[in-house]
This record gives C-alpha cells, structure tokens and sequence, in this order.
C-alpha cells in the first residue's frame, strides 16, 4: 500500500490525526486564556477583557503557598523513597534471574494497575486499623508506593541497554564492586535515573486520589484545587493556580524527554 | 603455572574491599541485600493494606447501631449483589467503561497511525511531545478545563449560539438516559471527559503496536490485489489489535475507579468509585465500601486474563 515513506498521508487520516490533537490540546490552551479574564463570577466565553491583576491575587494568598509548598515536599521526599526502591528492585531484577522474577514486575506495577481509589481505601483502612494518625508521611506513603513503578521502568529499561561486559571488564581491570557501582553503573543508569525521578515528582505533585485517602486536614495543592472544583468559591484564582500547574509539570517532562531522547521512551513506558 | 598464581590476588583490604568481595562470592546475598528494602515496602505497606481491606469485606456493619461486626459473613456481598440500586451502579460503570474505551480508540487510532506511519523527524518529535504533554498534564486541570467549556456561559454554547445550532443541542438533551439540563449534568458531559483524559493512555500503545506493523505486509496485500479497505480490515486492523487492547486496559481501568469526574461532571447517578468513596466516608460503612472494590479488582483480573491471552502485553 505505502511503500514509498515519503508517500502522503491520505487527506481524511490527515483530517482526523489534526482534529485528534487539537481536542487535546483547546482545552488546556482554554485555561491559558481563562487566567487573564477580567470576569470573576461565571465562567464566560468570549472574556469581556484581560488583566493581570489575578496573578498578583494569587501570589499573595497564603492557602495556595502553603499548599504548593505541602506538594513540593511530599513530591520531593516521596520522589527520593521512590528513587531509592525503584532502582534497588530494578538491579536485582535485571541482574539476576531468580524464581518469583516475574511476580516482583507485577508487584511493582500493581499500585498503578489498580484504579487509585483501591490504593487509596487500602492504605486509609491500614491506617485507621493501625491507629496511625494522619500527618505529612502517611501522604508520602501512599505518593513512594506508586511512584516506584515509574522509577522503576525507567532503571530496567535502561539496565537493559548497558552492556554486562561493561561491568565485566570494570571488575576483570581490578576495580572493586563500589568503584564499578561509582564509575560504570552510575553514570550508565544516571540520566535513566533523573527522568524516572522527574516523572516521579510529576506523578506525585499531581496527584488527587490517593492523596484524599491519606491527608487529614492537609491540603496538597491538587487537593486546593479538587475543593474549589466541587466547591468554586474563587474562580480567578483557581483560573490562575491551574495555569501555573501546567506549566510547572511540563518542565519535568520536557526535561525528562530531553533526557532520555533516542533510546527508551519513559514517560510513554507508564503513567 | 606462573601466571594463574599471579591472577589469583589477595584479598582486597579494609571493609569496603572485604563487602566487595562477599558480594562477589555470594550473589545471593547481595541480591538478597537488594530486593529487601523495595519488597519489604511494597509487602508490607501496599499488600499488607490491601489484603486488610479485602478481609473487611467479609465483615458486616450492624445496621442499628453503625457498629462493624468482626465474624467473618457474607451478607456484605449479598447487600452488594441483591440491592438493585447496587448492580445499578456496577452496570452503569462497566457500560461507561466500556463506551469510552471503544471511543477512545476510534479517536486514538488515526492520531497514533500518522504518527507511527507518516510523521518523520521533527514531526515526529512534536506527534511525541503532542501525546505527552496532555498525558502528564495535571488531572484536575483537565477536568476544570471541561468544566470551563460545558458551562452554561462558556465556550461550547457559544460556538452553538454563533453557528445557530442550539436546536440541535437541545434535541440531543432531550434524549433520554444519554440527555439532560444541560451537557454539564448528562452522563454524555461525563462521557466527554472520561474520554479526553484517558485518551493517551490508548495513543501510545496503538501506536508502539502500529511502529512494529512491517510495511512488506501492507505492500504483499496490495500486491495480491487487496484495496485499502481490504488491508485494514484484514491486515492492519488484527496486528494493531494487541495495542488497543493493551491501551483498553488503562481506560478501562481508571474509568472504573474514578469517582471525582463523575462527581464533578455528571448527574447525581452514582459510579463504583463514588459509592466507595461515600460508603466509606460518609455512611461509615467500610465492609461495603471494601466489598465495592472487590468488584473493579475482579473485573480488572478477568480482563487482564482476557487480554495476556490476546497477547496485548508484548504491546505494553
């Protein structure tokens, strides 16, 4: 059919690939233009006018700080954990073949696997069984345990792009484990590591449903948002944080991509 | 000989050099060492609060006084598979998992083949980014960008308004179980979104599916005569199935789990994740709640079989 691969696209495929990417991207470009309207009390199309008074409304509302500052630390901490595990369970699985290999894959892919609101319930049943009170770490908890896949993924494909007989060579001229770790696998897997971590804080900053099981009366910023959703009392405001969300999470996935160009392609691996 | 005496080295000095050593001589252990902290965590925090959940299930709540039973019954599965407003809701969820997994990818399938057939480079480049973005975009924001287009005064009635389509609309509204007020509180409204936040979950498998379609098979048809139609049907439409199928598992999966598009985009009818969430919020009723889940997590291993079968996993 098309054997030529500079033959051209049929017209209707054309029409339909564009149309798919434009419902894709109006309605994020929407709340661009929805950032800067003048109206605060409705949601009107065409906006009666632009200013950018809301942006300065916004940066002096305490709510929203502390709430972006509760989300950075959750994502930070729980990107750490998550960066931690995820390669350790990644090198044993991609060194070694052990019985249960498989099993392990599936473990670490299940928290996302499951709907979220499984996860959620679980560990909020766990804690109230366990008398664990609601704080700061019961929501990294749940934010690690489903990062982990994400970091994962990234550290097994790139394990399996480095050669074995790299670290074979490093350990046959005389270096010991730790040199080999620090002089061969490091710089192998760090770029694979820092897109799995970046993806990570993506994941986590953005996330709403586990994060209602595991927050007492906390609020993440995705949890700021949910309330003014279900609850629309400052719609400037929320025009303005919503923004800004989007534009704080494609950094990391630019970067991520920019990391990890030509070779595995992680934030497509999983979400 | 001389030379095999020379290769055998003392051992290395200090700690460091002792553990490097007994790493290399006992690999079990240092696998050991290495699947320990991952296992304990995901084992004890994630499995561990799962299967605590799935043991509440088989408990009951006492209905006078709100209190859990703690002997192991079956009655909250029968309130669950008995009450027909309780099926109502199973029903309702699958049937909307299921619209907006075929829909996803009749929407995915020409963006994920321009992509994977056509795009080169620097197109390519910006198909990729085109599907990541949206993807990794915050879930909240997208619901409320919908939530800014169906309002009453948004953009949506205003393209209708400038086109004089609104009767239109209005016949569609009429209609029942699909119509509504207004698109904001139809389940078509809910539809809409499901489907434009999990549409890339259904693009990049389709399309890694579609990238390992070997053109020679698509020249041997139209060689044997096949019109295009023909090729898709019998040729393209098999060996692209893998991935929708892989794809069908994420949209299929968050639809049955999501409780906050429906809530904030729908009728007041409830779907499996809102009755988990007020059963255990609101009515305190965590036996149901817990039985509630029970329910994606059977459907999710059965069709998780179903697809393994299919082979949709090489696509993932």
């Amino acid at each position: 059919m098309r054997s030529d691969p500079n033959a051209r696209a049929p017209l209707g495929l054309k029409l339909a690939a564009a149309a798919g990417l434009l419902f894709m991207h109006v309605p994020i470009l929407l709340i661009f233009v929805y950032a800067f309207t003048t109206e605060e009390k409705s949601y009107q199309w065409p906006p009666p006018g632009f200013t950018l008074r809301w942006l300065e409304v916004t940066w002096n509302r305490v709510d929203v700080w502390q709430a972006l500052w509760l989300s950075v630390q959750v994502a930070t901490v729980a990107t750490l954990l998550a960066m931690l595990l995820g390669t350790l369970c990644a090198a044993a699985v991609s060194r070694t073949r052990f019985f249960g290999r498989e099993t392990i894959s599936l473990l670490v892919i299940l928290p996302i696997a499951l709907p979220g609101i499984i996860t959620g319930i679980a560990l909020r049943s766990a804690f109230s069984l366990a008398d664990i009170p609601f704080s700061f770490w019961t929501i990294v908890l749940g934010h690690a345990t489903f990062c982990i896949v994400v970091v994962y993924n990234n550290a097994v494909a790139r394990f399996r792009r480095t050669a074995g007989n790299l670290i074979e060579a490093s350990m046959d001229l005389g270096a010991d484990g730790f040199q080999t770790l620090r002089h061969v696998i490091m710089p192998n897997i760090g770029t694979a590591l820092l897109a799995g971590g970046m993806l990570a804080f993506a994941l986590s900053f953005d996330e709403v449903i586990v994060t209602t099981f595991t927050a007492g009366q906390q609020q993440t910023l995705p949890i700021w948002m949910l309330e003014e959703l279900v609850r629309p009392r400052e719609r400037p405001v929320t025009n303005v944080v919503a923004m800004v969300v989007v534009l704080v999470t494609f950094l990391p996935i630019l970067g991520a991509y920019y990391l990890t160009r030509g070779g595995d392609s992680p934030a497509a691996a999983e979400k | 000989m001389s030379s095999a005496a020379a290769a055998i080295l003392p051992p290395r000095g200090g700690p460091s050099g002792a553990a490097s050593d007994a790493f290399w001589r006992h690999p079990k252990f240092l696998l050991l060492l290495l699947l320990t902290p991952p296992l304990l965590w995901l084992g004890i925090i994630y499995l561990g609060s799962l299967f605590a959940l799935l043991a509440q299930s088989f408990f009951a709540i006492d209905h006078y006084t709100g209190m859990i039973d703690y002997t192991p019954t079956l009655r909250t599965y029968r309130e669950l598979l008995t009450t027909p407003a309780n099926l109502d809701i199973i029903v309702r969820t699958v049937l909307m998992a299921a619209c907006v997994t075929l829909f996803s990818a009749l929407i995915a399938f020409p963006i994920a083949y321009y992509a994977a057939r056509y795009a080169r480079g620097k197109w390519k480049a910006l198909f990729y980014l085109g599907v990541m973005l949206p993807l990794w975009s915050s879930y909240l924001v997208k619901i409320y960008a919908w939530k800014l287009i169906l309002a009453k005064e948004g953009i949506f009635n205003w393209v209708l308004a400038k086109l004089h389509l609104y009767w239109l609309l209005d016949a569609y509204l009429s209609l029942p179980v699909i119509g509504g007020n207004s698109l904001s509180v139809s389940y078509t409204g809910t539809f809409l979104v499901f489907v434009y936040v999990w549409l890339p979950y259904m693009i990049l498998p389709l399309q890694a599916s579609l990238e390992r379609l070997p053109n020679n098979l698509l020249e041997a048809s139209a060689d044997l005569g096949a019109a295009p139609r023909q090729t898709f049907w019998s040729v393209i439409f098999p060996l692209a199935l893998p991935g929708a199928i892989a794809g069908s598992i994420f949209t299929f999966s968050l639809t049955l789990g999501d409780y906050i598009i429906p809530q904030i985009v729908g009728s007041s009818r409830l779907f499996i994740g809102q009755a988990v969430y007020m059963q255990q919020g609101t009515a305190g009723n965590i036996p149901l709640a817990a039985a509630f889940t029970v329910v994606p997590m059977v459907i999710m291993g059965f069709y998780l079989w179903m697809a393994k079968r299919m082979g949709a996993f090489d696509a993932l």
